[in-house]
């Protein structure tokens, strides 16, 4: 086997991510693909790391994660504040700015 | 650790992960309600996890779990209870076919994806980490070297994004007082302005006999009160009647047992 399988591996995971993010109408499950495609591209850059025998690639997913740390704690709380005002999660309700 | 190339080991641990990973992440885009989904995808990060540590980066593989399994996911279904769990999805397109166009743009997108890498990658080599690790003492050392070496700024800046991240949580989700906070003295006293009832409901099925909550408590002069039945039942009106010979009977009872007491 080549390690090159686990590119592939993230490859298929980021599509599966983008697909969720496109189909799906509830604000927290669009968040939860956003994170699926930020994990498939750490498993990319780390597969990467391997086969270039260098550790930078480790970093920047070590980075990726604080940043997706940051990301859904903001992001949740955005959900948390429509979700008081409009009773609902959907991604579809929230059309204030549409004409 | 990890040489460059992969062992019937490492081989099968990823077959087994990659695949459990793969079902995570298409059963939290298929099922229906979103606790199911965190679960998912909750085993997809952690196979991710095992498939980090496979993959020459062991401390990412806790941070991994640390992290995300740990802290992100909790945080989900955190919100998850707060929004309410039977939020379910809207199953209206509000643009049509978008379904179907989302579906073939991602099947599309990983045929690009995985067509364009098998055919750039299959055939290079890999070298392993091996000398990187071994260059600082070990995969951790090694990471802390270029974390506080060259990236340094950014790693600080990481403290910045963290510490601004927390504050916007909290001023989202903030809500200011608009009018003093009531005292108990003045909700006790709103309560029985109201002339509502003021206290506790009388508990059904007071009968020796029949403690049912669909048999209504029975009040001094012997007539059933409705109250006392559970709201649901009584708009179904699903309320036991009262046997007036029972009532009697009752009585009768108690006033046999008053007298036993009083001989004593």
């Amino acid at each position: 086997m080549n390690p090159a399988n686990y590119v592939l591996l993230s490859a298929v995971l980021f599509s599966i991510g983008a697909i969720g993010v496109l189909v799906r109408r509830n604000a927290i499950i669009v968040f939860m693909s956003v994170e699926l495609m930020l994990n498939a591209a750490n498993l990319a850059f780390v597969a990467f790391a391997r086969m270039n025998g260098n550790l930078n690639g480790q970093v920047v997913a070590f980075f990726v994660m604080v940043v997706a740390a940051a990301e859904v704690v903001v992001g949740l709380a955005i959900i948390v504040t429509i979700f008081r005002t409009r009773r609902s999660a959907s991604i579809d309700e929230p059309n204030l700015l549409k004409y | 650790m990890n040489g460059g190339a992969v062992g019937i080991g490492e081989a099968i641990v990823f077959w087994v992960s990659g695949t459990l990973a793969v079902i995570g992440a298409l059963g939290m885009v298929i099922s229906k309600k979103a606790v199911h989904s965190a679960l998912f995808i909750a085993l997809t990060m952690i196979n991710l996890a095992i498939l980090y540590v496979a993959n020459a980066a062991p401390f990412l593989g806790m941070v991994q779990i640390i992290v995300y399994t740990g802290a992100v996911m909790m945080l989900f279904l955190f919100v998850l209870m707060v929004v309410g769990v039977d939020s379910s999805d809207s199953l209206i397109e509000t643009i049509k076919g978008q379904r179907v166009a989302a579906f073939l743009f991602g099947v599309g997108f990983s045929i690009l994806l995985i067509a364009g890498i098998g055919n750039g990658l299959m055939e290079t080599s890999s070298t392993g980490l091996d000398a990187a690790n071994a260059a600082q003492g070990g995969n951790v050392e090694g990471l802390a070297a270029l974390m506080f070496g060259p990236y340094l700024i950014a790693f600080e800046v990481t403290a910045a994004l963290l510490i601004t991240a927390a504050m916007g949580a909290m001023i989202l989700t903030h809500r200011e007082r608009w009018m003093p906070k009531r005292t108990q003295r003045e909700l006790s006293q709103e309560r029985f302005a109201s002339g509502a009832h003021p206290g506790q409901l009388p508990a059904p099925g007071v009968y020796a006999r029949h403690n049912a909550v669909d048999t209504p408590a029975l009040l001094p002069d012997g007539s059933a009160s409705d109250i006392s039945i559970p709201e649901p039942l009584r708009v179904r009106d699903d309320i036991r009647d009262v046997d007036p010979a029972e009532i009697d009977e009752v009585r009768q009872l108690s006033v046999d047992s008053s007298g036993k007491d009083d001989g004593r």
